[in-house]
C-alpha cells in the first residue's frame, strides 16, 4: 500500500540574521491509510516543527527543505493557498493546550461553523446539523448546549474532542495531533486515547501522533520515530523499538519510562487502599 | 451584571467628594486675593480697603475654608454652581454652557480622527511588520510623542495655514476652522493607539487560537480581522475609555494655541482672573467626566468579553 504522506529528508532552519540554525536535520518519515506513526521525542527535539513545515505553519524566517509527499502531491514549496485548503479538509490537525487553541471571544459553534464554511458548500442548517453530528460522533452531550459555549466555559478534554470532531470532520486522509493528550488530566487523557484508538481502528484515515509520552505512543502507534535534537535517531514497527532499541537515547527513555512505570506500580500494590 | 454597576456608582461617590475637595483646597492656596483681583476686572476705579472688605463679604470670602467648602457643596448639589467673581450677572453653569459646545466639537473630532486613523494603521503595521510602511509609521509614532502639543499646533498653523494658506488660522466658526485644532488635539493619541493597536495584535499573533485557526484552514484575512485584531481591540477599549475625557480636558492647550471658544479657554482666563467658581467647577466638570467615562468602558468591556461577563454575573 502506499503512503498517504511521505517525507523525505527534510530540513528545517531558522534564519536569524544572516546565521542559519538548523532545528530540522534530514528527517524522513512515512504514514499509510490505517496506519499510525507515533514521534517520540522531548520537548525541542524538533517533532512539533517537522510537521507545523509539512502544514506550511512556519513563517519566512525559517527555511525548508526536502520533500513531503501527500497522495503524491508535493506540498514543500506548494503555493499556500493550497496548503491553507488542505489543512482542515485533507490534512486534520489536532494541537495541545485546548484551553488556548480556541478564541475566547467566540462561541464554539461559531468556531466550528467558520471551519466548516471554509472548507464546504453547505448553508447555515446544514453547517449546524453537520456541527452537531460531529459533537455526536465524539460522545459529547447535550450537543446544542455546546455550541452555545464560550472556550472558557467547557473543560479541557471536551475541547479537545471538539478539536478531533473538527479534524474528522471532511474525512481527511491524514490527522496530524500534535501532543493532544498533554496538556488535559489523566481521565480526560484516558478517553481522549479511546476516540484516537476509534478513528485508527475505523482506519480510513493515516494518523501522525506526536507525544513525548512512551506509555501513551505505545497504546496507537504501529510505527514509531525518535527524534532527539533535530534528528531521528531511530524509527521501525513500534514493537521492536520498545523491545530492542539499537539507539543509546531511546533506551534511555525506554528504561526511563519503565522505572516509572515500576514505582508506580509497586506504590500501588503498598497500598491498596489508593487502588480501592 | 446588576449589582456591579450599582456597586461602581456608591463607590463614585467618595471619589468625587475627594476630587472636589483637594481642588477646593488646592485653588484656595492661589496666593492672591480674589475680592481685589475681580474688583480691577470689574474696572473699580478707586479700590479701597472698605470696598474689598465689602466685596468680600459679598463673595462670601469672608467664612472660614470649611464653612465655604460646605456650602459650595450644597450648593453643588442643587445643581447651582454660583456667580462668576468677576461678572455678577453670569452664573457659572451658564458660562459653562455656553463653552462646552464648541469644546465637545473639538474633541468629537478628534476622536474621530484617533479612530479612523489609529485602527487602520496600527492594524497594518502589525501585518506588515518592519517593512518601509511599518518604519515610517514607527518613525511618525516617535516623532510625535516626543513633540508637545502647542509646538505642533504652532508648527501646522505655520504650514497649513499660512505656507499653504489652505485653513483659517485660528478662531470658531465654519467646520474649516475645526480640522487643525482637532488634528493637532488628535496626534498624540493617534500615536499612541497606533503603538498600541500594533503591539497588541503581535502579541495576540503568537496566541495558540491563531496557530489553531490556521491549522483549521481559515484565509489569512479572516484569522487577522475576525480574531486577532478583535482580541487586540478588547484592552483598547478601557483606554479609548480613558482618552474620552482626556481628549475633553486636553483641549485647555490647543484651545488657546487656536482661540477657540471652548471651556478650556473659559478656564484659564478664569485662573488669570482669579474666579474661584468657574474653576472649581471646570476642575469639577473634568472630575465627573474621568469618573463616569471609566465606568461606562468597564460596563461596556463586561458586555464585549464573554469571560469577564461571566465572573460577576
Amino acid at each position: 500500500m502506499t503512503a498517504v504522506l511521505e517525507v523525505r529528508d527534510l530540513t528545517v532552519r531558522f534564519r536569524n540574521g544572516k546565521r542559519l540554525t538548523s532545528l530540522v536535520e534530514r528527517v524522513s518519515f512515512a504514514v499509510r491509510r490505517g496506519g499510525c506513526l507515533g514521534i517520540l521525542g522531548e520537548s525541542g527535539s524538533g517533532k512539533s516543527m517537522s510537521c507545523k513545515a509539512v502544514l506550511g505553519l512556519l513563517d519566512d524566517n525559517f527555511q525548508v527543505e526536502g520533500s513531503a509527499l501527500f497522495e503524491g502531491r508535493q506540498l514543500l514549496g506548494e503555493h499556500p493557498e493550497v496548503l491553507r485548503r488542505l489543512r482542515g479538509g485533507r490534512i486534520g490537525v489536532v494541537l495541545q493546550n485546548p484551553m488556548s487553541c480556541f478564541d475566547p471571544l467566540y462561541r464554539i459553534g461559531e468556531q466550528m461553523a467558520e471551519t466548516l464554511a471554509e472548507h464546504t458548500r453547505l448553508s447555515r442548517n446544514g453547517i449546524r446539523e453537520k456541527s452537531l453530528e460531529l459533537l455526536e460522533l465524539m460522545r459529547i452531550r447535550s450537543p446544542e448546549d455546546v455550541l452555545r459555549k464560550y472556550p472558557h466555559q467547557l473543560s479541557g478534554g471536551m475541547l479537545q474532542r471538539v478539536m478531533i470532531g473538527l479534524a474528522l470532520s471532511l474525512r481527511p486522509a491524514l490527522i496530524i495531533a500534535d501532543e493532544p493528550t498533554t496538556a488535559i488530566d489523566s481521565i480526560s487523557q484516558y478517553s481522549i486515547m479511546q476516540e484516537f484508538l476509534r478513528i485508527k481502528q475505523a482506519g480510513e484515515t493515516a494518523l501522525i501522533f506526536i507525544s513525548h509520552d512512551l506509555g501513551v505512543l505505545s497504546l496507537i502507534a504501529d510505527e514509531v520515530m525518535v527524534m532527539h535534537g533535530g534528528t531521528a535517531v531511530e524509527s521501525g514497527p513500534a514493537a521492536r523499538i520498545f523491545a530492542e532499541a539499537q539507539d543509546g537515547y531511546t533506551r534511555h527513555l525506554i528504561r526511563q519510562h519503565k522505572a516509572v512505570m515500576s514505582r508506580f506500580l509497586s506504590a500501588i500494590h503498598q497500598r491498596p487502599e489508593v487502588a480501592a | 451584571m446588576k449589582n456591579y454597576v450599582i456597586m461602581r456608582l456608591l463607590a463614585t461617590v467618595p471619589l468625587l467628594l475627594g476630587i472636589s475637595f483637594l481642588c477646593f483646597v488646592f485653588i484656595n492656596l492661589i496666593p492672591s486675593d480674589p475680592a481685589e483681583v475681580a474688583l480691577r476686572i470689574r474696572q473699580t476705579p478707586v479700590i479701597t480697603e472698605e470696598l474689598i472688605a465689602q466685596t468680600r463679604a459679598e463673595l462670601g470670602l469672608d467664612q472660614p475654608f470649611l464653612v465655604r467648602y460646605f456650602q459650595w457643596l450644597w450648593d453643588c448639589l442643587h445643581f447651582d454652581l454660583g456667580v462668576s467673581y468677576t461678572n455678577p450677572a453670569r452664573t457659572v453653569l451658564g458660562e459653562i454652557g455656553r463653552c462646552l459646545p464648541a469644546t465637545l466639537e473639538l474633541a468629537g473630532l478628534s476622536l474621530v480622527y484617533v479612530i479612523v486613523l489609529s485602527l487602520p494603521i496600527g492594524f497594518l503595521s502589525a501585518v506588515y511588520k518592519d517593512t518601509w510602511f511599518d518604519r515610517i509609521m514607527r518613525g511618525f509614532v516617535f516623532a510625535t510623542t516626543a513633540m508637545p502639543v502647542y509646538w505642533v499646533g504652532l508648527l501646522l498653523i505655520w504650514l497649513i495655514s499660512i505656507r499653504l494658506d489652505l485653513l483659517p488660522t485660528s478662531g470658531y466658526g465654519s467646520f474649516a476652522h475645526l480640522i487643525l485644532p482637532a488634528f493637532t488635539v488628535a496626534l498624540s493619541y493617534i500615536s499612541t493607539y497606533i503603538r498600541l493597536i500594533r503591539n497588541n495584535m503581535l502579541e495576540n499573533m503568537r496566541e495558540d487560537y491563531v496557530l489553531y485557526a490556521q491549522a483549521r484552514g481559515l484565509k489569512q484575512r479572516a484569522i487577522l480581522v475576525r480574531h486577532i485584531l478583535k482580541n487586540s481591540l478588547q484592552s483598547c477599549v478601557t483606554a479609548i475609555g480613558m482618552s474620552i475625557p482626556q481628549l475633553i480636558a486636553g483641549t485647555i492647550v490647543v484651545e488657546n494655541v487656536f482661540a477657540w471658544p471652548g471651556v478650556g479657554r473659559l478656564c484659564i482666563a478664569s485662573i488669570f482672573n482669579r474666579d474661584y467658581p468657574v474653576i472649581q467647577a471646570y476642575v469639577l466638570l473634568v472630575g465627573v467626566l474621568f469618573v463616569f467615562f471609566n465606568l461606562a468602558f468597564d460596563i461596556l468591556q463586561y458586555a464585549a468579553d464573554p469571560r469577564l461577563r461571566e465572573r460577576k454575573a
